[in-house]
């Protein structure tokens, strides 16, 4: 069974499901949307802040402020390639027609993960530009400093985080409990975790908090995070790969 | 005509899965033999669904094993082009197109994209190829199945329950396809729990209970030694026609409420005779075994969950509620 077979049969699949377009599309719309909206509210904020506030003012991390929203779409998006083959009952002709699972369940992640990083790509250099723009005399400039790697990173970030869903969603198999799981704790509990002083110190290592660093050019003053931009991104890659893993495990000793 | 001479083989041996406490199926052992159309039979949650999917390799064995030409199913290269399979209705995206659906069978196979369109043609789905599957009635989806299964032009096919949900033309037009299919020298492996069914497209019965093997028997054998013929008798004048009958050389006996059974056809021979001695008949008529009572009979202990019978211990119904069927179609 050629791998390149599967692959070509992965992208017919994901092609001809509405649920691909709408997910994505709202991705893109809402990253950038929000972005310009948050990006245009700080530039009139500026003035306002204070001296600390202003020199942690970090333009590149503003006009992604969407993601925070637009990850949720992407989760979506991860979570309902791999369990809408559960919930239609699909995972059988599935199997069937390619009974190696890892070659069926990685060739699905290769399609989905190749989709959502052009798109995220996409949506991150978009996001940037026209975030800059709101910005006025604040933006920052392609060509600052790790400006470029913090764009480039915001595309990574999407996709990991579409990767991670794929991992969760081929563990738990329901596309509701996996979305009920990943949307509340992307959207709330990572936050409350992350913000909280108690807990600040765990929640720094979970896979979005980690990963959003790469976004970051300006370190907040005062910032102790013990890792960089890409040491955030190596962890958030490790809870991507321990996802799958689980995922391929569960899915190669299970019955379909 | 064997079109194909080699290959075609299912071969079960020790078969056996556990759900916990619970053995789905049990220690089986038997082949599915090409060019012919194999029945596998069993009442309802006898273990044929758990089987079917442990040949396709979507369920691991408890233990034993199944093979197909000797090989594990996921050894197969590009397996659709070995085996088709219509499992359980709506295996597929409600979202998608009959068409991409096998199209992304066809392409994972390597099956060339022309197949898609002759076997949507095949089953009657070209009019609706381009439609959602979600829309689709029972009926067309059970097409859309089979197609699924006929994509790689495979030596074997599978079919469970198959007619579930058919209407009267669509069962006609399955029944005619796998006997075809067999007839060209594949093995058909169809599941159902209705021997009428059976009785009419298997070549071969398989027959299983509580996930035990029951019977591995040809359909023909199976109907000389269950569905015997034979003529009911009623006489007032039982003494004289017993005398008559045992100079004759025919053995009649005693079948209750006054009624004497003689085995075989031979309603005419014994008008005949008692005409010739002047005895008064009251019956004279050549009665039939039901195969489905044989089955039923067959499958009694093995049943998991029976019907709480108004009448307990009632002899088999006098009625033939569907074994009469076959012979009459």
């Amino acid at each position: 069974m050629a791998a390149t077979q599967v692959i070509r049969s992965e992208w017919t699949k994901i092609r001809s499901v509405a649920s691909t377009v709408w997910t994505l599309s709202l991705a893109v719309v809402v990253t950038i949307a929000l972005g310009m909206l948050i990006s245009a509210l700080s530039k009139n904020e500026f003035d306002n802040m204070d001296r600390r506030d202003q020199l942690s003012f970090d333009p590149t991390f503003i006009s992604f402020a969407g993601m925070t929203l637009g990850q949720l779409a992407m989760i979506v998006f991860g979570v309902l390639v791999v369990s809408n083959e559960y919930s239609t009952g699909m995972i059988r002709t599935s199997l069937a027609a390619v009974p190696r699972r890892g070659t069926f369940l990685f060739s699905k992640i290769a399609v989905a993960t190749g989709l959502a990083l052009v798109v995220g790509m996409a949506t991150s250099f978009v996001a940037f530009f026209l975030g800059q723009a709101m910005l006025g005399e604040h933006k920052a400039a392609i060509g600052d400093p790790g400006v470029l790697r913090a764009v480039i990173g915001g595309g990574l970030y999407m996709t990991l985080i579409a990767m991670f869903s794929m991992g969760v969603a081929a563990m738990l198999r329901s596309p509701m409990l996996s979305l009920g799981i990943l949307m509340p704790f992307f959207f709330l509990i990572s936050n409350i975790l992350g913000n909280v002083g108690a807990t600040e110190k765990i929640g720094r290592y979970l896979p979005d908090q980690a990963g959003s660093k790469i976004m970051q050019v300006v370190t907040p003053v005062d910032d102790d995070t013990p890792y960089g931009p890409w040491g955030g991104l190596g962890i958030m890659l490790l809870w991507v790969i321990a996802a799958l893993a689980g995922g391929y495990v569960l899915l190669k000793r299970r019955d379909a | 005509m064997w079109r194909f001479s080699v290959g075609g083989m299912i071969e079960l041996e020790g078969l056996t899965k556990r759900y916990g406490e619970k053995v789905a199926v049990n220690n089986l052992t038997f082949a599915v033999r090409p060019g012919i159309v194999t029945g596998f039979l069993g009442p309802n949650g006898a273990g044929k669904s758990t089987t079917m999917r442990m040949v396709l390799g979507l369920d691991h064995p408890t233990a034993g094993d199944v093979r197909i030409d000797g090989k594990h199913y996921d050894q197969l290269k590009d397996p659709l082009t070995y085996i088709g399979a219509l499992l359980e209705a709506k295996a597929w995206h409600g979202g998608r197109s009959a068409y991409n659906h096998l199209l992304c069978l066809a392409q994972s196979n390597g099956i060339p994209r022309r197949r898609v369109r002759e076997v949507l043609e095949t089953v009657g789905l070209t009019s609706v190829a381009r439609k959602k599957t979600k829309g689709f009635s029972m009926g067309m989806g059970q097409r859309l199945g089979i197609a699924g299964a006929l994509l790689g032009d495979p030596r074997i096919l599978m079919f469970d329950e198959p007619v579930n949900g058919l209407d009267p033309e669509g069962i006609h037009w399955i029944r005619n396809l796998m006997k075809s299919l067999a007839a060209q020298g594949r093995t058909v492996f169809v599941s159902s729990h209705l021997m009428s069914e059976m009785a009419l497209t298997a070549d071969h019965l398989v027959v299983i209970g509580q996930g035990r093997l029951l019977a591995d028997t040809s359909m023909a054998d199976f109907i000389a030694r269950n569905s015997k013929s034979y003529v009911r008798i009623r006489t007032p004048q039982r003494e004289l026609l017993l005398d008559v009958l045992h100079t004759a050389g025919i053995t009649a006996v005693e079948a209750g409420n006054g009624t004497l059974e003689v085995d075989g056809g031979k309603a005419e021979q014994i008008g005949e005779l008692a005409a010739r001695h002047g005895v008064v008949l009251h019956e004279l008529s050549p009665q039939q075994a039901s195969l489905e009572e044989a089955f039923m009979q067959l499958t009694a202990e093995s049943v998991e969950y029976h019907a709480h019978s108004a009448a307990p211990q009632a002899q088999p119904a006098e009625q033939q509620p569907w074994g009469e069927g076959w012979r009459r179609s």
